[in-house]
């Protein structure tokens, strides 16, 4: 789950790591307090789920009152386009002010689980404020990584690489050395899967401050930081998808024609795909799991069809937990209170196969059966017309 | 024969009164798998139909001589069970919970590192050698005894299609391994390919992996340098878009790695024959062995 950067700042403080003073403003007029308790300049930043603000027009710095207030009139209620966001964009519904701070150096910090060896990683660069993918793939020397096995925690070792790694004077590496160990108190105590500070800055005064925060939580972790939980923004995600994880259901929206329900991740992928060699585009992802009943492929086909550019539907179902016989029941009871006004492939196999098919056979219903995976594709390329 | 698991297995199932639990446990039994015991704190002394449960793992060990446990404890207390496992000196810990904190698995994959217990997954359909041993979720009935195709997979539904394919072709499996979705969990690609190419009975195999991480491009290099026996490949996720997670905690795209298209060529320079057509899995594993 991903949070805001004033979120992220707010989990910051509780942990002593240090940020610049910010309001975070929901209406323009909010901004004349906070120039008033702030100063001037500062800066007014978007809160949006997604990086690449600045060059999105989402950050702007005021040097008056006037500027101020110009600033949060044009970022709030925009439709902000960045790499992130797709070509449609997100709507900007808050703006966090900040105070202005004098930056004498601009660093890179994260900290990430890293699968590969079972550590926390912490990648730090003097390179900050760039595109850190960039740094990786043009300077990847310039990169520091110090993994951390969670069973020790952080040693003071791990720190002096880290600050070493920075070149940082030894009274900037005194403060950092705390924070690092606050970073990492937090991403473990907090359930983290990213915390990112790009850039972490070194002042004129040498103080080390996190001009920005972006922090993602592992959604497993989320039972049991029900502060953090509650820090979800609906209006940051596709109601679809909201709609969706109601009813415990697995939901991506994609761009193309061709929904499709499938029990299990690793085959809705391949469902997506065999969708998209028989010359498609998957309108979604949608894993129903393997617990699936009749109500939540009843509530699978709704969603898919919410969507209006669904021309096509495949359901492919290997039986195994989710016998056949289940799933049939549920599609014709879900067509016979939905209706179907586009077709559907239907591809069933496993467990009780025999007698999910002829309850779709029996039920009247215009339903497109295939049998194997290639017959599925096929018939799902003629009813997408490709 | 086979890897991991075979008839010399004495499972206990850690939460095996609860219903999950209880329903895998009497499917396992009616393949024949020998369950030897259950485990849920504070049931011990209980019968879950004709098995014994007790109140720890250690008791379970002592007094039956398990040597394999088979986990479907609730998410919040798995990664403490997968301990408590590997504490009794169980050889091999099959976790299907889905849904365990990263956070947890990172200190039990720390610690496991210091004990011999193997473990598989979490989040996974569990490990079958077809005709001695289920330990698991998956359908008994799509499999067949024999192999000579070993089977290893990041997915449950997926793999059960692979190995569906497999035996329509004719071909049966000497063990199918599902090794999780999540992005850390316990035995990888390497660890079955090494021991499917040690198994004379397994004369290839097929990998299932799918997008995020870097672990099929490991196995692909493991393969080129180590591995005799023909492989088959497939990877799920073309299409996916970047940054979304698919499902699995651990299939996600992230500024540009992970993806499909670099798995798919990292094996094929490895020599791994790539399906690229799911649909064709089967054929394609008789062309390559024949």
């Amino acid at each position: 789950m991903k949070i805001h950067e004033y979120q992220a700042k707010e989990l910051f403080r509780s942990y002593d790591i240090p940020v610049p003073a910010g309001v975070l403003c929901e209406a323009p007029e909010a901004i004349d307090q906070a120039v008033e308790q702030l100063g001037l300049p500062l800066a007014v930043k978007a809160q949006v789920h997604a990086g690449g603000r600045g060059k999105g027009g989402g950050v702007r710095v005021a040097r008056t009152p006037e500027e101020a207030r110009e600033a949060a009139e044009a970022i709030l209620g925009m439709k902000l386009v960045t790499l992130q966001t797709g070509a449609e964009g997100r709507t900007v519904n808050k703006v966090l002010a900040e105070e202005g701070v004098s930056i004498k150096n601009e660093l890179y910090l994260s900290f990430i689980v890293n699968r590969d060896d079972a550590t926390v990683t912490i990648m730090a660069s003097r390179d900050g404020g760039m595109d850190i993918e960039e740094v990786a793939a043009a300077t990847p020397e310039r990169i520091i990584k110090v993994g951390i096995n969670p069973l020790l925690g952080i040693q003071g070792y791990h720190v002096r690489l880290v600050c070493l790694g920075l070149a940082l004077e030894p009274a900037v590496a005194k403060k950092c050395g705390a924070m690092l160990r606050n970073l990492y108190r937090l991403f473990t105590n907090a359930d983290c899967s990213l915390l990112e500070i790009n850039p972490l800055i070194i002042t004129e005064e040498d103080e080390i401050i996190a001009l920005d925060a972006k922090i993602d939580i592992d959604s497993n972790a989320l039972y049991r930081h029900k502060d953090i939980a509650a820090m979800r923004d609906p209006l940051e995600e596709d109601p679809n998808e909201l709609e969706a994880a109601k009813y415990d259901l697995n939901y991506i929206k994609l761009d193309g024609t061709i929904g499709n329900m499938v029990n299990g991740a690793g085959l809705a992928m391949a469902t997506m795909d065999i969708i998209k060699q028989a010359g498609a585009e998957p309108a979604n992802f949608l894993d129903v799991g393997g617990g699936a009943d009749a109500e939540k492929v009843e509530n699978g086909f709704r969603i898919i069809l919410s969507d209006p550019n669904v021309k096509g539907i495949l359901i492919n179902i290997f039986g195994g937990i989710l016998r056949c016989d289940v799933l049939a029941q549920g599609v014709v009871q879900a067509a016979q209170s939905i209706g179907l006004e586009v077709p559907v492939v239907v591809r069933m196999e496993g467990t009780n196969v025999e007698e999910g098919r002829r309850i779709l056979a029996d039920s009247g219903l215009d339903l497109i059966n295939a049998v194997t995976l290639s017959d599925a594709a096929e018939k799902v390329a003629a009813i997408s017309g490709s | 024969m086979a890897i991991f698991a075979d008839s010399s297995t004495r499972l206990i199932v850690q939460g095996i009164t609860g219903q999950e639990g209880q329903f895998h446990t009497r499917q396992c039994i009616a393949y024949g798998t020998n369950v030897v015991a259950g485990v849920t704190p504070g049931k011990g002394g209980q019968k879950m139909d004709e098995v014994d449960v007790f109140n720890s793992v250690h008791e379970a060990r002592q007094a039956t001589g398990a040597n394999t446990s088979m986990i479907f404890v609730p998410p919040p207390f798995a990664a403490e069970a997968i301990l408590e496992a590997a504490d009794a000196g169980i050889e091999l810990i099959v976790c299907i919970t889905e849904g365990i904190p990263v956070m947890d698995m990172l200190r039990v994959k720390n610690y496991l590192a210091t004990t011999s217990s193997r473990l598989i997954g979490p989040n996974c359909p569990g490990i079958i050698t077809p005709g001695a041993c289920k330990i698991g979720i998956m359908p008994a009935s799509i499999h067949q005894e024999g192999g000579p195709f070993g089977v290893v997979s990041r997915s449950g539904t997926l793999t059960y299609e692979v190995v569906h394919q497999l035996s329509q072709e004719g071909f049966g499996q000497t063990t199918c391994v599902g090794i999780g979705g999540d992005p850390v969990n316990g035995t990888g690609f390497i660890d079955c390919l090494e021991a499917f190419e040690a198994d004379a009975h397994t004369k290839a195999v097929v990998m299932v992996g799918e997008i995020g991480g870097s672990a099929e491009e490991e196995a692909a290099a493991w393969i080129k340098a180590h591995m005799s026996k023909p492989v088959v490949g497939f990877i799920a996720g073309l299409t996916a878009p970047p940054g979304r997670r698919m499902g699995h905690a651990g299939a996600i795209v992230s500024g540009g790695s992970g993806t499909a298209a670099a798995k798919i060529e990292a094996m094929e320079a490895a020599g791994i024959y790539v399906c690229r057509d799911l649909g064709t899995l089967g054929r394609l594993c008789k062309e390559v062995y024949e």
